[in-house]
Parts: structure tokens; C-alpha cells; sequence
């Protein structure tokens, strides 16, 4: 064994190649690993746009304008789906953005020391609660508040004729186009202010502490000195949250009221491309249907693809600036 | 000494308003951010405890009206949870190794840690409507393991993010002791630089875990539901969040209890596993 022991370490070349070449198969092996991340992409847009060629090249540029879905006659437009996403997904993001900025201005600028962790990590836990239960919150708790205290009585109060009351119209039962975009404001809301608070933290505090000795305010010094230094960042972590709202399922499909047509109101109902599939997928009664179905899949895969590369992108010069 | 100066004296009570208004606001929009956060943990424990015995977890689901539990779905996602996350860090620990020891800045590497980062956050139902075309459609039926390659599929770019980035963090003396006893590099990594950087890796595999613990899009159809036990994943599976979409979407009183009470056991895995891996990051600084 010792003779053993010594070849090995003194004649290297026999111990190098095999050393060598172990080093290849793992560094093989960690190449085809990232190679399959790379495939998975390629593969997810390949597949949904296989999946939906049928429906596209059925009913052409028509799927993206009209919007009849109907599976009873195999006529599908996707104009429902897709403006029921964007303007869900906008909403939220504007409900959620003010928000989110004050929360996380607090949590930096604001909040007294000991209370600074303990809020920092509720806001940080519930950015992983599972969508399902804001969808289930949604329905069951908030939707019947909603319907009694804010659609009623705005509806009420609508004056005829006026731009409210187009804005209103619909069932008062709680669920539809704003309700499911103020449920996905809250959802995004802690992944929002989360990743806001740790680009603000990333400012240093020379920076910071110099604009407070020349005498600005709070205010002045988040909005005109730390803001603007994390700016690439904070627009990259925006639009992650808006790429969030945008894929968002269950959250949705619980609270729009999954109707298929142009939402007329804020209170009508609607569908979003997820919701719509999450729906009917596993019920779709032809292979039109189906394919119809996957082809909004493209569609939401391509809106959410140019979101998020542009936030990636964002972020990514954030953080090699710093 | 006073101010004279009366426009001065107006401009700073100005800025001092503004200020009011601003630090107002922080504070009002975290008190209801806060309010609302704690309205959803309120009604997801004051409905869910309720629906909570000893029946949940050991009675398969029921028909509308008699006795019943979750204990299929339980099993069926700590069955798809296990072998995803098997799958995902395998293949996230590599493909994150790759791309912190071999890839350098080469134009590929670029590639790949951007295309991962777009993954990282892309939505996850149509990770299940890929996993549909390749998996279940062509094989003729939905399966318990279409559903893990799904959740795997979500699970490994958050593995392959915190693997890279952790061993990014190992210092390069580290690297280049070993190297400098002779050992390989590719020995280096996995018995120096992996052993070094395992708290890291192990975070990710929590913070990957809690993700695709409540994922329920990608379910929907993959492994599609089952009213039965069964612990054979080549057929379609319960699982907890598919289950609780459709208990909770059902006119049955009994079923949405049965639904907060599996959304109450979801949430809490999720904190929970959140929690630890947590704790767990924070040790090495304290080391």
C-alpha cells in the first residue's frame, strides 16, 4: 500500500490524466446542466408556438383583434384574454407602486431601529405566501366587503350619463376587473417593497448622511438623492413586479368572474390569459380549443419575456454599477 | 437671531409640509399594507384551524357530505415536492457551478445566467403547459411525474442563482490552496468549495422548496388530481394545491373547509421552510 501511496505521488503523469479527465466529465456535466436551462427556455417558446399554430393559422391575425370565444362554434379571439391581462396587471402595479415605495421608504428612512427587522421580515415572509391563498382571501373575505362597501355605493352615488358611471357598471357581487387587480396589488406589494428596500440599502450611507447635513428633509433626501441612486434598479424591480402580475394564476382566476369578452367597466367581469387557460385546459372540447388556448400561452410567454429581460436588464447594470 | 427674511421663512415652512405629507404617507401606507397582510394571516388561521383534525391527515378527500381529509393530497405533493427538488438540484448545483467556476465572462455564460434570471420569475403556468406538450400529451396521460418535472422546472433556476452566487462568496485563496496541493479543479469544487459554500446551497434549496411547495398552476395540468391514495406517480396525482382550487371553487361547505385547511398547512410549510433556511443563512456570518 505505502509502495502504492509513494508511485502516486511521485509519478504524477499516472495520476494526473485520470484526475484530468474526471475534470472533464464534471465540467461536462456542469455544462449540460446549463445547457438545460438554456433548452428549457428554447423549448417553452418551441413547444407553445408548435402547440398553437393551429389556432393561429386558423383564424390569423383575427385572434389577436376580435373577441368571440366561443367553443360551442370553434371561433376563438384572444382580445379578451390579452386586454384583461394588461390592464389587471397595470392596475396592480399602480396600486402597488405607491405603495410599495412608502413601505420600503419607511422601513429605510423612517422606522424606529428595534421595529426595523422584525417588519422587514413580515414584509419579507409574505412575499413567499402561495398565490392561492390571496386567491382564496380574495374570494371568500374580500370580495363580499368589496361588493358592500366600495361597488354599492359607488354605483349608488354615480351620477347618469357621467364617465363613473360607465366606469361602474356591472354586478355589485365583489369580483371583476378591479377586484382582481387590487388582490394582485396586494400580492405584489411585499415582493415589491422587499426588493425596494434592499437596493435603498445598497445607497451608502456617506451619500445619504451628507444630504441630511446640508439640511433636506426625509423627504428630500429619499426623493431627490436615494431614489434616484438605486433609479436602474428600482424601475428593474417594478417591472419584476409587473412581469408577476402579469403570469399571476390562481390569484386571478378566483376574483375576475372569468368571462370571455372585452371587459366594458372596472366592475365587469373578465379573464386574464392565465386564468383562462387555468380554466379550460384540462376541458377544452377540441383540438382548436386546445391549441387556441396554448397560443395564448405564446402570447403571455412573449409579453412576459420582453418584461422581465428588460427588468433583468435593469437590475443586472444596478448592480455592476455598484 | 431670527429669520428675518420672510420669503426664506415661507420657502422652509414649505419644505416642512412637504415633508409632513411625506413622512404621512410612509407611514399610512405601511400601516394598511401591514393591516392587510395581517387580514389575510387573520382569515387563513381563524378559517383554517377550524377545518383542522386528525381527520385531515389521515382520511383520503371525500364526497361532497361525508367524512373526509387531505391525506392523499399531503402525500401526493411531498411526493412530487421530493422528487422535484431532487431533480432541480441536481441539475441547479451544476448548471449554478458552471456558471461561477467555468463560465468566466464568456458570451455563453452571459447567455445563460440571463436566460436563468428570466426563468427565475417567468409564469409558472406556462412552465405546466410545456411540461403538457412534452410530458403528458405524447405519453398518453397525465402523471404524478409530470408534475415534479414541472415544479423541478421552477425550483432549479432559484437553486442554480443561490449556488452560483454562494460560490462567488468562497474566497479565491480557498481555490487556489487546493490548487496548489495538487488537486484537479474540478476536486477543488467538490470537495473544498461545495463543502465550504453547503449553508448557502442549502438556503437555496429551502427558499426553491417553499416556492414550488404552494405552485399550483402548473399542477392544474400535469398531474391533474386524484380522489384516491395512491403512491404511484405514474398516475395522476393529489396534491394539496389543486385540491384546495377545487374544494374552494365548490358549493360544498364541507369541501371549502377542507380547502382553508389545506391553504393553512400550505402557508405554514411555506413560512416554516422560509423561517429555517433564513436562520440557516444567517450562521455563517456568526461563525
Amino acid at each position: 500500500m505505502t509502495d502504492a501511496a509513494t508511485t502516486t505521488f511521485l509519478g504524477r503523469p499516472r495520476t494526473q490524466p485520470r484526475g484530468a479527465f474526471v475534470g472533464r466529465i464534471f465540467e461536462g456535466l456542469c455544462f449540460a446542466a446549463a445547457t438545460a436551462l438554456l433548452a428549457t427556455l428554447a423549448g417553452l417558446l418551441v413547444s407553445l408556438f408548435i402547440g398553437g399554430w393551429p389556432a393561429l393559422s386558423t383564424f390569423g391575425l383575427k385572434f389577436f383583434v376580435t373577441s368571440s370565444w366561443n367553443p360551442v362554434t370553434d371561433v376563438y379571439g384572444a382580445a379578451g384574454p390579452i386586454v384583461g391581462t394588461l390592464v389587471t396587471a397595470f392596475l396592480a402595479l399602480l396600486l402597488a407602486l405607491p405603495v410599495a415605495g412608502g413601505v420600503a421608504f419607511f422601513l429605510t428612512e423612517l422606522c424606529p431601529a428595534p421595529l426595523r427587522r422584525p417588519i422587514g421580515t413580515a414584509v419579507e415572509l409574505l412575499a413567499g405566501i402561495p398565490s392561492i391563498v390571496y386567491g382564496m382571501w380574495g374570494l371568500f373575505v374580500f370580495a363580499p366587503l368589496f361588493a358592500k362597501y366600495v361597488q354599492m355605493p359607488l354605483m349608488m352615488s354615480a351620477p347618469p350619463g357621467s364617465l363613473l358611471e360607465k366606469l361602474t357598471t356591472g354586478i355589485p357581487n365583489g369580483s371583476g376587473i378591479l377586484s382582481a387587480s387590487i388582490i394582485l396589488a396586494i400580492m405584489i406589494l411585499p415582493f415589491m417593497a422587499a426588493t425596494l428596500r434592499e437596493l435603498l440599502l445598497t445607497v451608502p450611507s456617506a451619500v445619504r448622511e451628507s444630504a441630511y447635513g446640508l439640511g433636506a428633509t426625509t423627504g428630500e433626501v429619499v426623493m431627490k438623492v436615494t431614489l434616484p441612486y438605486v433609479r436602474g434598479g428600482a424601475i428593474g424591480a417594478v417591472m419584476l413586479g409587473l412581469g408577476r402580475a402579469l403570469g399571476e394564476t390562481m390569484a386571478v382566476t378566483f376574483i375576475i368572474g372569468n368571462a370571455h369578452g372585452l371587459p366594458a367597466s372596472l366592475f365587469d367581469s373578465g379573464s386574464t390569459i392565465a386564468s383562462t387557460i387555468a380554466n379550460e385546459f384540462t376541458e377544452a372540447t377540441s383540438p382548436v380549443h386546445t391549441s387556441a388556448l396554448i397560443a395564448l400561452g405564446l402570447v403571455l410567454f412573449v409579453i412576459t419575456f420582453a418584461v422581465l429581460a428588460l427588468a433583468r436588464l435593469l437590475l443586472r447594470r444596478q448592480e455592476s454599477r455598484l | 437671531m431670527s429669520l428675518a427674511n420672510p420669503a426664506r421663512s415661507a420657502r422652509i415652512a414649505r419644505r416642512k409640509i412637504a415633508n409632513y405629507a411625506f413622512t404621512g404617507f410612509c407611514f399610512a401606507v405601511t400601516a394598511v399594507a401591514l393591516l392587510a397582510l395581517a387580514a389575510i394571516l387573520w382569515s387563513l388561521l381563524s378559517q383554517g384551524l377550524g377545518g383542522l383534525n386528525l381527520d385531515v391527515f389521515t382520511l383520503s378527500t371525500p364526497a361532497p357530505g361525508s367524512r373526509g381529509g387531505l391525506a392523499n393530497a399531503i402525500v401526493g405533493s411531498i411526493m412530487m415536492c421530493v422528487l422535484a427538488m431532487i431533480l432541480a438540484t441536481v441539475v441547479g448545483v451544476l448548471a449554478g457551478t458552471w456558471l461561477a467556476e467555468y463560465a468566466g465572462s464568456s458570451r455563453y455564460g452571459v447567455a445563460v445566467r440571463f436566460i436563468n434570471d428570466v426563468l427565475l420569475s417567468a409564469p409558472s403556468i406556462l412552465v405546466g403547459l410545456f411540461v403538457y406538450e412534452i410530458l403528458v400529451a405524447p405519453f398518453g396521460g397525465f402523471s404524478g411525474f409530470a408534475g415534479a418535472v414541472a415544479l423541478a422546472l421552477l425550483a432549479a433556476p432559484v437553486i442554480t442563482r443561490t449556488t452560483e452566487d454562494v460560490l462567488k462568496l468562497q474566497a479565491a485563496t480557498l481555490r487556489e490552496a487546493g490548487v496548489a496541493l495538487g488537486a484537479p479543479l474540478s476536486l477543488v469544487i467538490r470537495e473544498i468549495l461545495w463543502r465550504s459554500a453547503r449553508g448557502g446551497i442549502l438556503t437555496g434549496g429551502l427558499l426553491a422548496f417553499a416556492r414550488i411547495s404552494g405552485e399550483t398552476a402548473p399542477l392544474l395540468f400535469t398531474a391533474l388530481n386524484n380522489q384516491f391514495f395512491s403512491l404511484d406517480l405514474s398516475h395522476p396525482t393529489a396534491n394539496l394545491p389543486t385540491v384546495i382550487f377545487q374544494y374552494a371553487l365548490s358549493a360544498y361547505d364541507d369541501w371549502r373547509r377542507l380547502a382553508w385547511a389545506g391553504a393553512l398547512l400550505i402557508a405554514a410549510a411555506v413560512l416554516g421552510v422560509t423561517i429555517l433556511a433564513r436562520l440557516l443563512a444567517k450562521e455563517p456570518s456568526r461563525r
